[in-house]
């Protein structure tokens, strides 16, 4: 009898775990710089940015934001070049693995960095950061939702760009800098609301704003709401939006894979 | 039985001064169950774009094919059946570099309906002692190995070798011959690239001979190219300078020789043409 699909996407998700965590560099990059990167913005702005609000709550919610486009697009959008250039989807190509056996695998691998990556920014942001949490149910089901539909939208686009790369080795050179680039602009770095408003403008066209945006009302007052540029949380729109990028990434994701580079 | 049936496959890639050219040009080939099938043919001969399209891999343009009674290009959707029946070794691959050897191939396993023992496989690529090592510490020939392995672990019933031993020492190659023997023996059918022609005369039951897309001829090596009646070459020395004959009736020519030297004849050597001079002339460089 022929192993299921779902069966052998899941053994594929236990290998890429294992994979993950024997690469250190991969370890280092995806879960650790985040970290490195609190730790040096938690430490220069001690002030708040507004009654009851300290950078660090404000600076948690953005990088728990990006958390999702690092661990999703950018792992996938420079892994899967890596695994063209190096044989590894031709050869699997050549097996009777379903490729959706390989997305699950990636979608695992995405989901369990995922959830390390935002737990170890909530409990070092606890810790060292005097990061104050949801209290209450109607917020962490909203964080739930993000988190999900974030990593989902995250996923599909990585594995959408992924053939934009020409190369595994030149992936990171092409990814990379879009995900710093949105990360200044989308309100990660600096506070959304003091920076200039074409630059607003353009953020908003893509899901990392809206990810900000909605982790901020997760972890911020509603006060802080006020803001916001339409004055409140805008959550169905953000859904929206990235319920958008999500059928625009899979349209892509399925018209444009490539298994080899030929 | 046939396992690979192939006529009148043409293929061709777009190309900036030509506009197209023809990589592959209405080729015919018949593989038999069991046999061991080499193609042989310069680089840029259409080879690769011969097995990929029978791998399932490529588009053709035209031509019918059947693998294992399967049109490779026409695979039912999300149907594995076909793939689980055949194993494929690239060329080159460097994938899975922080994986054991054992954790590969087990993996790889899971794959097939009905797959090999991952310890017997291991122990028949020879890299029982290497079953714990992480790939990225293999050697290129190692490396190869386990490619095999993972070609072969499915059970298949057809397995594409393309160029298996470039790069490997001639001891590594020889026991690799070995391996590619007991395949055989155990039944399964092996279509195989090279461009040693000594590989392909130590495994190939028939060898098919492909250059700028077309076949040439196909035939065991023994009788390539008319090898077997083609005339024998006698050198010999006579008053210092090396003398050269060909003849279809060497024993007799020999015999002549030894009555006119009185017996031993200096520096004597009768060759028949080897299968790379036969090869050569039939691609047109000799």
């Amino acid at each position: 009898m022929t192993p299921s699909i779902l069966r052998i996407g899941v053994l594929r998700g236990g290998l890429e775990i294992k994979q993950f965590f024997r690469q250190r560099e991969s370890v280092v990059f995806t879960l650790f710089f985040p970290i490195m990167l609190l730790f040096i913005f938690g430490s220069v702005f001690t002030n708040t940015i507004a009654p009851g609000v300290t950078f660090s709550q404000y600076f948690v919610a953005g990088m728990i934001a990006s958390g999702l486009v690092n661990t999703g697009f950018q792992q996938l959008a420079i892994m899967i070049p890596i695994e063209r250039d190096f044989g590894t989807l031709k050869r699997l190509r050549g097996t009777p693995m379903s490729p959706i056996s390989y997305f699950i695998g990636k979608a695992i691998l995405v989901t369990v960095s995922t959830a390390l990556q935002v737990a170890m920014l909530i409990v070092i942001g606890r810790l060292f950061f005097g990061l104050i949490l949801p209290t209450t149910s109607e917020r962490w089901l909203r964080f739930a939702i993000l988190i999900i539909l974030g990593s989902i939208c995250s996923t599909i686009l990585g594995i959408a760009f992924s053939s934009v790369p020409k190369s595994g080795r030149g992936a990171s050179a092409v990814v990379s800098p879009i995900v710093i680039i949105l990360q200044f602009v989308s309100g990660v770095f600096f506070v959304f609301s003091q920076l200039p408003s074409w630059m607003q403008h353009f953020a908003a066209i893509f899901p990392l704003k809206w990810l900000t945006q909605g982790m901020r009302s997760v972890f911020l007052p509603d006060s802080f709401a006020m803001k916001e540029p339409a004055h409140n949380w805008e959550i169905n729109r953000t859904l929206l939006i990235l319920a958008i990028w999500t059928v625009i990434g899979t349209f892509f994701a399925i018209r444009s894979f490539k298994w080899s580079e030929k | 039985m046939q396992a690979i049936a192939v006529s009148g496959l043409t293929k061709s890639y777009p190309d900036k001064n030509l506009g197209t050219r023809l990589a592959v040009d209405h080729l015919n080939l018949d593989v038999k169950s069991g046999e061991i099938f080499a193609l042989l043919g310069p680089n840029g001969a259409g080879k690769t774009t011969t097995v990929e399209i029978l791998e399932g891999y490529r588009t053709r343009d035209s031509g019918e094919v059947r693998v294992l009674g399967q049109d490779p290009g026409a695979l039912p959707r999300g149907d594995r059946s076909w793939r689980s029946r055949i194993g494929i070794v690239l060329q080159s691959t460097m994938d899975a570099a922080d994986l054991s050897v054992r954790e590969s191939i087990s993996h790889f396993s899971h794959y097939y309906p009905n797959p090999r023992s991952v310890d017997e496989v291991i122990a028949a690529v020879g890299l029982t002692e290497k079953a714990v090592a992480k790939v990225r510490t293999l050697s290129g020939g190692q490396r190869r190995r386990l490619d095999v392995a993972l070609g072969i672990i499915g059970r298949p019933e057809i397995l594409f070798l393309d160029e298996p031993t470039t790069g490997f020492d001639p001891e590594a190659r020889r026991s690799f011959w070995e391996l590619i023997r007991e395949l055989k023996n155990s039944g399964t059918t092996i279509l195989l690239t090279t461009h040693y022609l000594d590989e392909a005369e130590a495994l190939a039951d028939r060898v098919a001979v492909i250059a700028n897309g077309k076949l040439i001829e196909v035939a065991t090596p023994a009788t390539l190219g008319g090898r077997h009646t083609a005339q024998v070459r006698i050198t010999w020395n006579e008053n210092n300078s090396e003398r050269e004959l060909f003849t279809d009736n060497p024993t007799s020519e020999v015999a002549k020789l030894s009555e006119l030297f009185g017996g031993e004849i200096p520096g004597l050597t009768v060759t028949r043409p080897t299968l790379e001079d036969i090869y050569l002339t039939m691609i047109g460089h000799s």
